[in-house]
């Protein structure tokens, strides 16, 4: 195990913990709050992956906007501020559901990597350079559709939140 | 670098993440644990990137796309929860009437 094992497994268990409990508080804005944490976590093991550009997208995007607006749906929906009993339906299925299809990925990865061993200095850092020039180098039609995707996610919203008395 | 460990936490992720959907019945949770199911995802294409040989970096860009893809989908679902409360002032997936499906 070297120094980067360690650190992916030590925020893994940070990462876990905390989806651990998004999934599993009686409190709606608790779940949020460990959001954070969960997705704080995986910028960091981003970040030990030498995925510097995806790392503070992460941060910025996830952490920044897309909790803030679940946060705000939160209280728009007037969620008690205390914990609330039934935020939960029948445990087991989904256990059995979610535990399996771990266990299964978890067989399949570990069976097809076993114990290999990559060398992180080999491949050029993910920067903002080196990310940026793959994107309009490789990948420029995928960006651009994803740009009228955003736009047409941005109007639909607005359309589906419009009152309809006013439009 | 041992590509298992990332890939071992992205299974135990998406698992974690599928069995928020389908425990939870608020469907503002159901969207949090949607977004750890893409971050699984999001995970396993940063590790594939750097353990497998390929196009460099092609990874990290779909997991940029991916990111993208996601405050899209949370921008679009949190107004349909909106528009769901103004109408019917509850946010739980198995009290939303479907016309026709109880006889209605």
């Amino acid at each position: 195990m070297t120094l980067t094992d360690w650190l992916v497994a030590a925020l893994g268990v940070v990462v876990v913990g905390a989806a651990l409990a998004v999934v599993t508080t009686a409190h709606v804005v608790r779940a949020g709050l460990w959001l954070v944490v969960a997705l704080g976590g995986l910028a960091g093991v981003y970040l030990v992956l030498t995925a510097e550009l995806v790392a503070w997208v992460q941060m910025l995007v996830y952490v920044g906007a897309v909790v803030v607006l679940l946060l705000f749906a939160v209280m728009l929906t007037r969620a008690p501020i205390g914990a609330s009993p039934d935020l939960d339906r029948a445990r087991w299925p989904a256990l059995l559901v979610g535990g399996g299809s771990a266990a299964a990925l978890i067989i399949l990865l570990v069976h097809a990597y076993r114990w290999s061993t990559v060398e992180l200095d080999d491949a050029p850092a993910g920067t903002a350079e080196q990310v940026g020039t793959e994107i309009f180098r490789q990948w420029v039609l995928p960006f651009e559709v994803l740009s009228v995707l955003l736009l047409a996610a941005l109007v639909g919203a607005i359309v589906v939140s419009a009152r309809r008395d006013r439009v | 670098m041992h590509p298992v460990v990332p890939y071992v936490l992205a299974a135990l992720l998406f698992g974690i993440g599928l069995y928020g959907v389908l425990v939870r019945r608020n469907l503002i949770l159901l969207l949090m644990a949607v977004e750890l199911l893409l971050n699984a995802v999001n995970l396993v294409l940063v590790t594939a990137d750097v353990s497998t040989v390929g196009v460099p970096r092609s990874g990290a860009v779909f997991a940029l796309f991916v990111i993208v893809l996601a405050a899209a989908e949370v921008g679009v679902g949190l107004a349909l929860i909106l528009q769901l409360y103004r109408l019917r002032q509850t946010v739980a997936v198995d009290r939303v009437d479907v016309p026709g499906e109880d006889g209605e």
